[in-house]
């Protein structure tokens, strides 16, 4: 990867670069892969990358979804629910 | 080289042209109008191979000159008055993304009452964004100011957005002689923009991300240095103008006829140009008076001030502006750098020209003629009536 040599605020692509954000969560995104119909627009709308493409289907990487539920509410099939984080 | 004869604006617009910008996104205010409208022309009859946006607002339009610069491209836009207020937010964007955008601002007073004449209130409020400041005093020098300004501005000691700064109808609307050198001579003196840094989808990066208070405050200080970079670089660029095409304007400053001066004014843009004809007179006279023309007010020209102080003892200041609740900004400005550095400086502010007021050499004569006899303040209204 490039990097520049001016003072100003840039940022480089890094895995977890503020920790595990996953802490953060309030409520959790399940997904029901029977219901799931591989349409991606979760893996599409998620904005923390926190969907991943696998084997043709998703995965959700809670080391980092913050539970904002974006993933639950664009789901056509209403195949992800959020269910309230137990600690 | 040919001369050809146009209005400031019409110049600016030529300018714009030669220095081969990619990208230009503005919204129409006058008196500034005709440059973008010059620029659109351009674009419509492929003489110029850019983007032209056609944005809803100015705010907007730095947005996109930001956004475009940040590719990696040269950007242009023009102003005025209430735009330039409209795109206060995103000039302080410009700068600390340190993105060398040239942009031109036709003076103009702010509303209300509204009012579209000259008057440098509205420059004067974008002093703290970080942005190279530029006031010029000829059609001449609007033109080699525009591809100086991308020289400076992209220079990698600056890699800081400059603005152009030409009064609202004095020059833009007037039109005067200017020698245009050939488009291959402009390619030598700016060659094409190498970015210091870009958005590339080959090479992933954010900018703007959040940073922390070190490194925030890091990246204020190195803009400072960055401004005071540019002063060493705005004259060699100047110096290198003149060299190639024989027209030069001063380079932080003008100094006009000051040797044996007692008494020096300090104006800015077109005031700064009458004020040699107020001189001529009065050294015709056998009166000791010069003129240092700023041209430039960031960075601001200390170290001229003081060596022009240090060798006369009064200076009248004449601002077209004020910042209300204190006095002219180029009069407290000049206060503050000699206070402490040059003995008996005696500073005496004139506010003069709002709103488009006239100032004519006879009234800067009269002006001069109120500091020699002793009868100017610390701060004059110039001609209240």
């Amino acid at each position: 990867m490039k990097k520049y040599n001016v003072k100003t605020a840039i940022s480089y692509p890094k895995i977890g670069a503020m920790g595990k954000t996953g802490t953060w969560r309030i409520f959790k995104p399940i997904l029901d892969k029977n219901k799931c119909i591989k349409c991606l627009r979760c893996w599409v709308f998620c904005p923390e990358t926190a969907i991943k493409r696998v084997d043709n289907s998703v995965e959700i990487d809670y080391d980092y979804c913050k539970g904002c539920g974006v993933c639950a509410n664009v789901c056509p099939v209403k195949a992800i629910t959020m269910v309230k984080e137990e600690r | 080289m040919k001369t050809v004869i146009d209005t400031g604006n019409y110049i600016a617009a030529r300018a714009a042209l030669m220095a081969k910008p990619k990208v230009v996104a503005a919204y129409p205010i006058t008196p500034q109008t005709t440059i973008v409208e010059g620029i659109a022309k351009y674009v419509e009859n492929g003489e110029l191979d850019a983007e032209y946006i056609c944005v809803e607002s100015e705010h907007s339009a730095m947005s996109a000159c930001i956004g475009a610069a940040a590719t990696g491209v040269r950007t242009f836009t023009a102003t005025s008055a209430h735009g330039l207020l409209l795109m206060h937010e995103m000039l302080h964007w410009a700068a600390l993304a340190r993105l060398p955008i040239v942009m031109c601002n036709v003076n103009r007073a702010i509303g209300p009452g509204w009012n579209i004449w000259c008057d440098e209130n509205d420059s004067i409020a974008q002093r703290d964004t970080g942005w190279l400041q530029f006031y010029c005093s000829s059609n001449q020098e609007v033109f080699d100011t525009v591809i100086q300004a991308y020289k400076i501005a992209e220079n990698e000691k600056v890699l800081l957005p400059a603005m152009v700064n030409l009064g609202g109808f004095i020059l833009s609307h007037t039109s005067l002689p200017v020698k245009v050198p050939e488009q291959k001579e402009i390619d030598e003196f700016l060659p094409p923009y190498k970015p210091k840094w870009r958005l590339d989808v080959n090479n992933p990066i954010t900018h703007g991300n959040i940073i922390f208070p070190d490194d925030y405050y890091r990246i204020r200080y190195d803009m400072q240095l960055a401004q005071n970079n540019s002063k060493k670089i705005i004259k060699e660029v100047a110096k290198e103008w003149k060299e190639k095409f024989g027209t030069y304007h001063g380079d932080l400053v003008e100094v006009y006829k000051c040797d044996n001066a007692d008494l020096v004014i300090l104006a800015m843009g077109a005031i700064g140009a009458e004020a040699k004809v107020a001189v001529d007179k009065m050294q015709r006279e056998g009166l000791k008076v010069g003129l240092l023309r700023i041209r430039v007010l960031r960075p601001f020209p200390d170290e001229e001030i003081i060596r022009i102080a240090k060798q006369c003892n009064k200076l009248l200041v004449i601002d077209r502006n004020i910042s209300v609740g204190n006095e002219g900004a180029l009069a407290s400005e000049t206060r503050a750098c000699l206070k402490d550095r040059v003995e008996d400086a005696n500073v005496y502010g004139f506010i003069a020209g709002l709103g488009g007021k006239d100032v004519t050499y006879n009234d800067i004569e009269k002006m001069c003629k109120m500091v020699i006899n002793k009868k100017a303040g610390r701060i004059e209204w110039y001609g209240l009536g």
